[in-house]
């Protein structure tokens, strides 16, 4: 069943520039929604901190149990959604 | 033999200057870096001036993953580092990891970006309060924003000393070099200029609320009446002497020759301030009289009462104006953790030029602050050693001599002016 996607991986990048800033080695309009964050430079704190600006954001609750079991944007971006969509 | 600590690479963020070269240029001519509190309205506060450094863009000096993690007193450190290392020509990556260590020393941690999370946590809630100020804030967070960028997994640090931290930090590197760490980044940096930060730094009574940036501080001048606060500061490469030699360093700007921390004695014991032992101590250290001593960068409280002990202290130990003085200081505010950092900056390049910065502003000297104080305009000298003398809020004295590297032992030396011909 087809569901509505209202955050995409691409919102969530915008989310990373702001509150996270970008690795120099990463090209952000490649495509890096299954690139771990580790990967992407970013560490648990980071993974954090988008967890709770995203909260804040969009009302969606992301506790930090949570937030550090999602490994990639994808991941992420799709927590989000089925919660934003329920 | 023992390993001796070398200078072989200057970094600064000043309020008159970004880059060693800008800085020095812009002391040299006096040229200030004090004005009118623009970062904030300072319209409720009583101070009105201050070091502000204008023109920085953290973007085009710090990686962008650091910039929103770390508060702005870490991107003028890492902005530091990295120009320091470049001066050095030494490439992180070409040494081992554990053997490069960085020693900083920091007065206030990241208040600015605290302030701005405190502001969050009351207007909005703990919920917005950001991770990072888990990291930004505290002391060490400079030193370790360096260490992982740089890749320097030896023994780090940091001192909390205000004033004189740095020098403290120059003393804990020097240490480091002695037992055989390869490279150490010392130096500090401190950027309290937001309202949380002045405000706590007024409660020490010491502030300049002059509102005219050129009359706000004027260290043993008559009409002295507190400091102007500023932010920024330096950082330096150090490393042993042969090695330097043996990688073929650029430029050796000095030796860390002698070094030395006292502490005053208790409010109202009555007893000397701790600043004459410093100085006496950091020379018993270094091997040399006074009289080797070729320029005095002061501690320049700009309170009278603290100028009157600092002269003389300096008299006991040199004589009546019995060596040039000097307070650049008063082009850059004091800079707290940072200011002994650039005060050494400024006493390498003195050295290298052959030409001591003047103290701008003091037109007259306060009734017993007797020194041949630089003033008006530099003034050309031979300057072989150099001392660097602070103290911090709250009983911290410390000096730290420099010496030109020995021209005999070191013919590889080369600096921009004296080019060598070896």
């Amino acid at each position: 069943m087809a569901q509505i996607t209202s955050f995409t991986v691409d919102d969530l990048k915008e989310t990373m520039r702001t509150c996270a800033g970008v690795n120099e080695a990463v090209n952000f309009d490649d495509d890096i929604a299954d690139v771990t964050f580790e990967d992407l430079g970013y560490d648990s704190l980071a993974v954090l901190e988008m967890a709770a600006k995203l909260q804040n954001h969009l009302g969606v609750v992301i506790p930090d149990d949570a937030a550090e079991q999602l490994p990639t944007p994808r991941a992420l971006a799709e927590y989000v959604n089925v919660r934003l969509a329920g | 033999m023992t390993r001796r600590a070398v200078i072989t690479g200057i970094g600064v963020a000043a309020p008159n200057g970004l880059g060693a070269e800008a800085y020095w240029a812009a002391t040299l001519e006096g040229r200030s870096g004090i004005g009118p509190i623009t970062r904030f309205d300072p319209a409720g506060y009583p101070f009105r001036v201050a070091g502000e450094i204008g023109d920085f863009a953290a973007a085009q000096h710090v990686p962008s993953r650091l910039i929103p993690q770390t508060d702005n007193w870490t991107h003028l450190g890492l902005t530091s580092a990295a120009l320091a290392l470049e001066d050095a020509g030494a490439d992180p990556a070409a040494f081992p990891e554990y053997e490069m260590a960085v020693v900083t020393a920091s007065s206030s941690g990241g208040t600015e970006f605290g302030q701005r999370e405190i502001e969050r946590l009351w207007s909005k809630g703990p919920s917005w309060v950001g991770a990072y100020q888990s990291i930004a804030w505290f002391y060490a967070a400079t030193t370790g924003q360096i260490s992982i960028r740089h890749g320097m997994r030896g023994p780090c640090g940091v001192v909390c000393a205000e004033q004189a931290g740095a020098l403290d930090a120059v003393g804990q590197a020097r240490q480091l070099i002695r037992s055989g760490t390869a490279l150490v980044v010392t130096g500090g940096t401190d950027a309290s200029l937001c309202p949380y930060g002045l405000t706590a730094q007024h409660s020490n009574g010491r502030l300049s609320e002059s509102d005219d940036p050129e009359r706000a501080y004027l260290p043993f001048g008559v009409g002295a009446a507190g400091y102007v606060p500023g932010e920024g500061g330096a950082m330096l490469v150090t490393e042993d002497a042969d090695d330097a030699r043996a990688r073929s360093a650029p430029v050796v700007y000095g030796e860390i020759a002698g070094y030395a921390a006292t502490f005053d004695p208790r409010p109202g014991s009555g007893r000397e301030p701790g600043l004459r032992r410093a100085m006496e101590l950091a020379l018993a250290d270094a091997g040399m009289s006074a009289g080797e001593v070729d320029v005095v960068f002061a501690d320049a409280a700009g309170v009278p009462e603290l100028d009157l002990s600092e002269a003389a202290a300096i008299n006991a130990l040199f004589g009546s104006r019995g060596v040039p003085v000097t307070a650049p200081k008063t082009m850059t505010g004091r800079l707290y953790a940072g200011g002994a950092a650039l005060d050494l900056a400024c006493a390498l390049l003195c050295m290298r030029d052959g030409v001591i910065p003047p103290t701008t502003g003091v037109t007259e000297l306060a009734p017993g602050c007797d020194l041949d104080l630089v003033r008006g305009a530099a003034r050309e000298a031979r300057v072989r050693a150099a001392m660097v003398a602070a103290r911090g809020y709250g009983g911290f004295n410390a000096a730290v001599i420099v010496t030109k590297t020995d021209q005999r032992r070191s013919r590889w030396h080369r600096s921009p002016r004296s080019p060598s011909t070896t």
